[in-house]
């Protein structure tokens, strides 16, 4: 039997490689302008702890405010549609596709699209659909998936870049960003004027206007909410605020977090279709509100993760994520975030393992902007899948007769003695250069000291005890 | 000047893997006129298993460390933060709701890490030396973190001769169980991290904590380096 793949496998593979050295680089990046943004701006914490506040709330509240969000938006003529899970979700977007007779489909980023796999759906259903943010552009050319919830191809490097578009568009080979910028933005101009149709994400959603926010650093997701005939806003159903003072701590927050910016060059605000006197913009407007797992998260120990305003920072700062690289999470939502938000949406199975790839250092809770508790709730699911049973058995019982062991002190003593001891004949000089058994995973790649002969306890009796 | 009475808690690792830690922790609180106590039923604060998710035997061994704590009296030091964050942070939760959580607020409420005790409390003149060695220092996760660790060992280490050591406060790559579990992960981790050290300049490698100084410490002498590895408290106290 071959081994399952899981989240080890996917890191072996990954650890050293092109794409990992690229993510490296790529987050050194995010990181110096994620703490300059908060260098100069002196109310950083306070901003933090009015965000979490006001996601907290929201939260809370979260039956309301969808309620009054659905009624604005009713008022202002687009039309809320509401998925309990990733079919229902597609079915509704496809239903309104074919009824307005879309054949070419433009989206702008979205991971929610990705979550509920939207456009293989739809191309199965005969539609075209069309990556317009450069990074998903690049990931749907390269028929690969995104590594980061910001920055899909964290994972390629420029020259990657442009070898993919020499071979798939048939242009001279430039690894200059500029250009690279330009041959996609050219190849992309004539699909924005021809589709019939808009795919888009939500950042935020408020709910005393009924209006949808969008924000992105190309002008692509204004396109793809304009220029078609129909525009279809996916939404996790949790993205969502009261007021308009709400959002507009959230989105400088999230601007500041997620790329050191003080705000996005684009924040769309798009309250209904187009009114009469509008220049421009969609006949339709619908927005589908998707739960797919999220009811049973906020109903749980990890509901506080629905706070997350997705900027990514928890990814950077996370010594993992930067080793091995969104891939190896093998799922959409990667990094601290995702290890939480996986097992909630898709269940323990096969996800349960995603938990345990941290070192709870906390670097991830320190650089939150909604000061989310990841460890504490890392920890929470350990729990919950060391209740189920499914921890290796070695682990199990080594933990269980160590736990006895220690906790008795004569036990302990004689422990202690007999590790000495056993370890004798595999040391030298004081160090194990090889374990036996699941301890091979420390002497794959370091030595371990071999167990004192005296302990401290031993050695304070004899010198020290009365 | 009669010094405070204070209990000893070196953890499971100094007491079986580096007792010469526990010595030099003893050595140093004495050097800063501490009367040392040490309730030789100690054990394991339950860390491994707390981090595991198998919270029964976390509950285990912090019910056994309890016990032998709460029959003492003053201040409780702790040579590693992340094992005195277990205790002060942890055991409430664990104990939540139980017959025990007084208990464990109790305790929790006396623990210190050594660098925590011997400046934020003592206020200590006492200073770190290591004979002209250039020290690269590692602030280990949970007790930079979870308890706030960093001014102390920056104080207690001002005569020495510090190399900047880039990303410092970037984890190590240990992660208790994780090493194990994920050993080419927490290997590619620590491997950024002793290129650091290593381009740091520094001959010697100090931290407050034994775990990641053994993991790194492995490390280092599965390269052949010779950087010596030691912890904090064996620049402060001596051998003895």
């Amino acid at each position: 039997m071959s081994e399952p793949v899981t989240f080890l496998s996917r890191a072996e593979a990954l650890i050293g490689s092109h794409e990992a050295q690229a993510v490296e680089s790529g987050i050194r990046n995010f990181l110096v302008r994620r703490e300059h943004a908060f260098d100069v701006f002196p109310i950083g914490e306070e901003l933090r702890d009015r965000t979490r506040a006001i996601r907290l709330h929201a939260l809370a509240n979260l039956d309301r405010l969808l309620g009054h969000f659905a009624d604005k938006l009713g008022e202002a003529g687009g039309q809320v549609h509401w998925a309990a899970d990733a079919v229902e979700a597609r079915q509704i977007a496809a239903d309104i596709l074919k009824r307005s007779d879309a054949k070419l489909v433009v989206k702008s980023k979205s991971m929610v699209s990705e979550e509920i796999e939207i456009n293989e759906h739809l191309e199965e259903e005969g539609m075209t659909v069309l990556e317009t943010d450069l990074g998903e552009f690049i990931v749907q050319l390269a028929g690969d998936t995104p590594s980061h919830i910001i920055a899909p191809v964290m994972h390629m490097t420029a020259q990657d870049v442009g070898r993919l578009f020499a071979e798939k568009l048939g242009v001279p080979y430039t690894d200059d960003p500029y250009e690279l910028n330009r041959i996609a933005r050219e190849h992309l101009r004539e699909s924005f004027l021809r589709a019939d149709a808009g795919i888009s994400g939500v950042n935020l959603a408020v709910a005393e206007s009924g209006s949808v926010i969008l924000v992105t650093n190309e002008g692509n997701g204004r396109y793809t909410t304009t220029a078609p005939r129909v525009h279809i806003a996916l939404m996790g159903m949790e993205r969502i605020v009261s007021r308009w003072e709400d959002a507009s701590v959230v989105l400088e927050t999230l601007a500041r977090s997620a790329t050191g910016q003080h705000q996005s060059v684009y924040t769309n605000v798009i309250t209904g279709p187009r009114k009469e006197t509008d220049p421009d913009g969609p006949d339709e407007l619908h927005v589908i509100v998707i739960d797919n797992g999220r009811s049973d998260i906020l109903g749980g120990d990890t509901a506080e993760i629905l706070a997350c305003i997705r900027c990514g920072a928890c990814l950077n700062a996370c010594p993992v994520f930067r080793t091995a690289g969104g891939h190896a999470y093998g799922t959409v939502y990667s990094g601290p975030v995702g290890s939480i938000v996986t097992p909630g949406l898709y269940g323990m199975e096969p996800w349960w393992e995603l938990p345990y790839a941290s070192t709870l250092c906390g670097a991830c809770e320190e650089v939150c902007p909604v000061r989310i508790q990841i460890p504490k709730m890392l920890l929470q699911l350990r729990e919950k899948a060391a209740a189920e049973g499914r921890l290796p058995a070695w682990l199990e019982r080594g933990i269980s007769r160590y736990g006895r062991t220690v906790s008795d002190p004569q036990k302990w003593a004689s422990a202690k003695k007999w590790a000495s001891r056993l370890s004798a004949p595999i040391s030298s000089d004081g160090w194990i250069g090889r374990l036996p058994g699941p301890g091979r995973g420390w002497t794959q790649s370091r030595d371990l000291r071999r167990p004192a002969k005296e302990s401290f306890n031993e050695w304070w009796r004899k010198n020290r005890g009365t | 000047m009669e010094g405070p009475q204070v209990q000893l808690f070196v953890t499971c690792l100094v007491d079986s893997l580096a007792p010469e830690v526990g010595r030099a922790t003893l050595s140093a609180l004495e050097k800063a006129g501490c009367t040392v106590e040490f309730p030789v039923e100690q054990g394991c604060c339950g860390q491994p298993a707390f981090n595991v998710g198998l919270v029964d035997d976390a509950r285990t061994m912090a019910a056994h460390t309890l016990d032998v704590l709460d029959e003492t009296e003053g201040p409780v030091v702790v040579p590693s933060g992340s094992c005195a964050a277990m205790i002060a942070h942890h055991y409430s939760a664990l104990f939540v709701g139980s017959r025990r959580e007084e208990q464990a607020t109790r305790v929790a409420n006396r623990v210190w890490e050594l660098t925590q005790f011997l400046v934020d409390d003592l206020d200590s003149s006492l200073s770190a030396s290591c004979g002209g060695c250039k020290v690269a220092y590692h602030y280990s996760c949970h007790g930079l973190r979870e308890l706030g660790l960093d001014h102390q060992a920056d104080r207690l280490l001002s005569d020495t001769d510090r190399t900047e050591l880039a990303g410092d406060k970037e984890c190590c790559g240990f992660g208790g169980l994780f090493s194990v579990e994920m050993p080419a992960v927490s290997t590619a981790i620590m491997d950024a991290k002793l290129d650091r050290i290593v381009a740091s300049g520094a001959d010697t490698l100090v931290a407050g904590d034994v775990s990641c100084l053994m993991h790194m410490e492995g490390g280092l002498r599965r390269r052949g380096s010779e950087i010596t590895v030691r912890h904090i408290a064996e620049l402060l106290g001596d051998p003895q």
